[in-house]
This record gives structure tokens, C-alpha cells and sequence, in this order.
């Protein structure tokens, strides 16, 4: 794929950190960093994985690449346009554009709400001139997209299953035709059968949209197997980013090495037990 | 098998809350000391129902129809009541998946440790706590003395999950049951846990059961293997085997929707609708078999 002139999103030096809380007799406590001078890029349609372990601050990024964390410094240009620091007000017309796909659809979809209005509500917010047929006609088309059967419009969350409640939340995701979409852990929740068919609808989402994608998660093999290019997160850092391929196979980072070999692959290997033959047991299997 | 710890035969379990056929049907395992047998399946499988009817904690909606369990050659099902407590709690533990609502947030580590060996075996409480202090040695904790202290809020997640270990290694047992243990963990915590378990379980040639969704773990630590899909066994083998060269076509397919970071090519194949269709007539077909085989037993 060639790189096009200007990626879709820029980050340079970004510097979030949590406002300490009070302490018992109201003094401040000091912040916290959670994301120390990270930057990235992510181009038209493409899709980046952002893989650490808890704490590594992945989510914390995601949020800030969508204008939703006020970072303490650094520069976070969507489309050229500079969003870091931007008021609510003036980030809301580009809100349509960038849309966020979260862990659990159980807590991100309104139990009281049909699954038919929790769609709507994104058309009326940003298009509300638009005629009633015409948001119909999209809903139904969106549906489609994302293999849902029309009748799940009149259900409510709880009716649904798992993975027909994270393509109701892709389908919400998609509906306004964003140019970027993070997605946070949207899988690791799901069983393996159901798990494989939500990424293969994302990747074809993404192909047939030419929408760019943060896909958030904790598994490199899911990352592995969507995305273009892996950003690897350790407390805050970008411990090391490129091609899903050249990281995977040669890693640079010992960090990203030790990550690696801790996923158990479904084939015995009696050094992934072992502490010590465990990295050159690896580099055996791979060869 | 007869060297075997634990063996469960052709348990059934229903659920009076639940329509649609039983949550488990005619499961049959055996766990040999010194062993770990995975129980995989996905989520409603009945994988952690098998557990918690060996350790005799089944919910109050749940029943075993039929079916034996017996450790060491004791059974278990038709034991009375308190002497089957006693034998439970003093030679099968449980290692929990959840780590932060296994534990007693109002309670210091010490007393959490040491309340199973005061209670089973009325050891002393400076006896339990030398076994305790002893124990988180084991599982690798550093300072064990100021562990002791702590209450579980003040230890990170995989601190929390080594307790748990070290609490279910206390007394000994038999046989040790571990649910998801490591679901909730990064990998590289996951992987020093599961090496803990393995290491003190080979060590001490404890049984065990894994109950887990996920075929990599399986593989590294488990030495058979029961496939579980609608509360039926659809396959068990010895894990190279089974992964090796799955007999069973859901196993295959389950097998294929697998990510796999070193096959890219390979895995995230949907399972086909062919595939579960043929799991829901072969179940249905067997099914048949049991209900015949007992008709015919309790007419005859």
C-alpha cells in the first residue's frame, strides 16, 4: 500500500496525566502520567493495532486520539486540523467523523433503549433535517452491512447475544460513515467461534469503507490478524512500532519479545513452561 | 483407569431453571495424580459446572441426575452430607478465577491463608502461619512476612492470584480444581501463574483439573484434554493428540477460528454452520442411545 501524502491522524509528544485526587484534608495529589511523549500516525484505511498490558495506558490513547482526554502537552492533528486542547464545541463538528467501538456492548448500549433507537439517535444528533424514510433506509442498510436481521431493531440489548450486540455496536459505529474508528478490546469478550467472525466483518468494513482503525487490544494474535501495522505500549511509551509482520517475526524490544513469547499457541511446547529454554524453544517453532 | 484420583462417570446435571435439555449430559473424565485434564469449551459449555459438581457446590437450581464421582475410590455422590464436606475440604481445592471476589476485602492475607488449616486440620495458629509463611515462599512472593499483612486491595492482580495458589496449596490436596485461573491476567503474568501451578502440582503430584476457553493454555499445560460443547464430552484425548489431530470436526473448526500470530494465514475461519448443525444431530442422536439404555435399565 502506499503511504499517502498526509496521514488521517498525527500525534506528536503526547503527555496525558490523570489529576491526582484529594486527599483527605483537601490538598491535591500529584498526577499521575499515564502517557509520556507518545507519538504516532495512522493513515487513510488503515488499521493499527495498539497492543500493551494493563496499565500500558492503551486506552487512555485511544481516548485522547479522539479528542476525549485533555493531554497536559503535545499535538494531536486529525485531517490536518489540531485537536488537543479544543473545546467540546469546537471538536463537535468533526465528532461525526471519529467514532469510538467499545468493550462491552452490555454497558455501552442503553438497556432501555430498542436496539432501532439507540441507531437512530446518532442520525438525529448530526442529521436532523434528514427525512424519517430516508434514516430508515440507512439503519436498514447498516444492518446489512453487519449481518443483523432486521427484526433486532424492535429488540432491547438484553435480548441479543454477545456478538450480535458488538455488531450492533459496529453498526452505530459505522452508521455516520466516519474516517476513523477506535476500537477498544471489542473482541476479548466473545468466544473464539464468535470472536473470528466480528474480525472478519471489521476487516471488511474497513476495506469496503476505507476507514482507519486504532484496534485497541491485549492479544497480539488478534492484532495480528486485522491490522496493517502494531504500535506496542509499555507504561505510557511506544516501545516499538511497524509492520504487523517485522515486529511479530523480529522483534526489536526485548519488551515486545517477552510478550510474544508469553501467548500460548494452540501447539504443546514443552519450553513455553521452562523460564529460561522458553526463547530459543520459540525461535525453533517460528523457523 | 484404576490409579485414577478423580474419576466422574456419565454425570448428568439439570438445571430446573433452564428449558431446553440438561447442562451437563453423561460426562465421563478421569484426572490421574500428578495430571492436569482441561476441560475447553466456550461459554455455556457446562465446563464450569463439572467443577463445581466434583467440589459438591453446584447452585441450588442444579440437580445430578445420574452418574457417580469418586476421589481415591471414595463416592462422593452418595456420601452423606458432612462427611463428604470434610473429605472436600481437606483434600480438593479451588483456585478461583476472579481473584479481587475470592477474597475476603476486611481480611489481612494471614487470616485468609491460614483459616483452611485451622478449620480441616485444627492446626495452631502459629502451626497455619508457618505453613502460610512457608507456602508464599513457594508460590515466588517476595516477603512473604509483609504479605501477610496486606489486605487484598494492597497487592496487584497477579500478586492476588499467587495467593490464591498459595491458599489452595495449604493444605495439601489431592486434587486441586482451577476455573479460568489466569483469564483476568496480561500474558506475561499469565504465564508465570500457570508455570506456578504446574510446577507445585508436578512437584507434590497433585491432580488437576483446568477449566479454561482458551486451546493455548491447554496445550501448554494440560496432559488431557476433554472438548465440552451443550454439556457433552465431543472429544477426549491426550492434548498433543486432540490438538495435533482433532477427530472430532467442531474440534477442528474450533481449532481453525483460533487467531494464531505465527499463522496469520490460518485461524479466524468462522466455524460453518454445517459443522454445528452436525454437533446438534449427533447430540440428539446420542441423547436418543441414553434415553433408551435407560429406559430399558429401569424397566428390566
Amino acid at each position: 500500500m502506499a503511504e499517502p501524502a498526509r496521514p488521517l491522524l498525527e500525534v506528536r509528544d503526547l503527555v496525558v496525566g490523570y489529576r491526582g485526587g484529594r486527599t483527605l484534608f483537601g490538598g491535591r495529589r500529584p498526577a499521575a502520567p499515564v502517557l509520556h511523549g507518545v507519538s504516532l500516525s495512522i493513515g487513510r484505511g488503515e488499521m493499527v493495532g495498539i497492543v500493551g498490558e494493563s496499565g500500558s495506558g492503551k486506552t487512555t490513547l485511544g481516548r485522547a486520539l479522539l479528542g476525549l482526554v485533555r493531554p497536559a502537552s503535545g499535538s494531536i492533528r486529525f485531517d490536518g486540523a489540531e485537536i488537543s486542547g479544543l473545546a467540546e464545541a469546537a471538536i463537535r463538528p468533526l465528532r461525526r467523523r471519529m467514532q469510538l467501538i467499545f468493550q462491552d456492548p452490555m454497558s455501552s448500549l442503553n438497556p432501555r433503549r430498542t436496539i432501532g433507537r439507540t441507531l437512530a439517535a446518532p442520525l438525529r444528533l448530526h442529521e436532523p433535517q434528514q427525512a424519517r424514510a430516508e434514516a430508515v433506509r440507512r439503519i436498514n442498510a447498516i444492518l446489512e452491512r453487519v449481518d443483523l436481521p432486521p427484526a433486532v431493531l424492535r429488540r432491547y440489548p438484553h435480548e441479543l447475544s454477545g456478538g450480535q450486540r458488538q455488531r450492533v455496536g459496529i453498526a452505530r459505529a459505522i452508521l455516520l460513515r466516519p474516517d476513523f474508528v477506535v476500537a477498544d478490546e471489542i473482541v476479548s469478550g466473545l468466544d473464539v467461534s464468535t470472536q473470528a467472525q466480528v474480525l472478519r466483518l471489521i476487516g471488511e468494513i474497513s476495506r469496503d469503507m476505507g476507514l482507519a482503525m486504532a484496534f485497541i487490544s491485549h492479544d497480539l494474535s488478534v492484532i495480528r490478524a486485522v491490522c496493517h501495522r502494531v504500535i506496542v505500549l509499555r507504561r505510557g511509551e511506544v516501545v516499538e512500532q511497524g509492520a504487523c509482520e517485522a515486529v511479530l517475526v523480529r522483534p526489536q524490544a526485548a519488551y515486545t519479545r517477552e510478550l510474544i513469547d508469553a501467548i500460548p499457541l494452540p501447539v504443546p511446547d514443552p519450553h513455553w513452561l521452562v523460564p529460561e529454554a522458553s526463547a530459543e524453544g520459540r525461535a525453533r517453532r517460528m523457523a | 483407569m484404576t490409579d485414577a484420583l478423580l474419576a466422574v462417570r456419565s454425570l448428568s446435571v439439570v438445571s430446573s431453571r433452564r428449558e431446553g435439555g440438561p447442562i451437563l449430559r453423561a460426562v465421563s473424565l478421569t484426572v490421574a495424580p500428578g495430571e492436569v485434564h482441561g476441560v475447553v469449551g466456550e461459554s455455556g459449555a457446562g465446563k464450569s459446572t463439572v467443577g463445581r459438581a466434583v467440589l459438591g457446590m453446584l447452585p441450588r437450581t442444579m440437580q445430578v441426575t445420574a452418574g457417580a464421582i469418586s476421589l481415591s475410590g471414595t463416592e462422593l455422590l452418595t456420601l452423606d452430607a458432612a462427611r463428604r464436606r470434610r473429605l472436600l475440604g481437606a483434600h480438593v481445592a479451588l483456585i478461583p478465577q476472579d481473584p479481587l471476589s475470592a477474597l475476603n476485602p476486611s481480611r489481612r492475607i494471614e487470616a485468609q491463608l491460614t483459616d483452611g488449616m485451622r478449620m480441616w486440620q485444627g492446626a495452631s495458629a502459629r502451626e497455619a502461619r508457618r505453613r502460610a509463611l512457608a507456602m508464599l515462599e513457594e508460590v515466588q512472593m517476595h516477603d512473604p512476612e509483609r504479605v501477610m499483612r496486606c489486605y487484598p486491595h494492597e497487592l496487584s492482580g497477579g500478586m492476588r492470584q499467587r495467593v490464591l495458589i498459595a491458599a489452595a496449596f495449604m493444605l495439601r490436596p489431592k486434587l486441586v480444581i482451577a476455573d479460568e485461573p489466569t483469564t483476568a491476567l496480561d500474558v506475561t503474568v499469565q504465564r508465570q501463574v500457570l508455570r506456578l501451578i504446574r510446577d507445585l502440582q508436578t512437584r507434590h503430584r497433585t491432580g488437576a483439573i483446568l477449566i479454561t476457553h482458551d486451546l493455548g493454555v491447554v496445550a501448554q499445560i494440560c496432559d488431557d484434554v476433554s472438548l465440552l460443547y451443550a454439556g457433552r464430552v465431543l472429544e477426549q484425548r491426550r492434548t498433543a493428540e486432540l490438538l495435533g489431530e482433532p477427530q472430532h470436526p467442531y474440534a477442528r473448526a474450533l481449532l481453525r477460528a483460533t487467531p494464531r500470530y505465527d499463522r496469520p494465514d490460518q485461524g479466524l475461519q468462522p466455524i460453518p454452520d454445517a459443522v454445528m448443525a452436525a454437533c446438534r444431530s449427533e447430540i440428539a442422536h446420542v441423547d436418543q442411545q441414553l434415553d433408551q439404555q435407560f429406559d430399558r435399565a429401569s424397566h428390566g
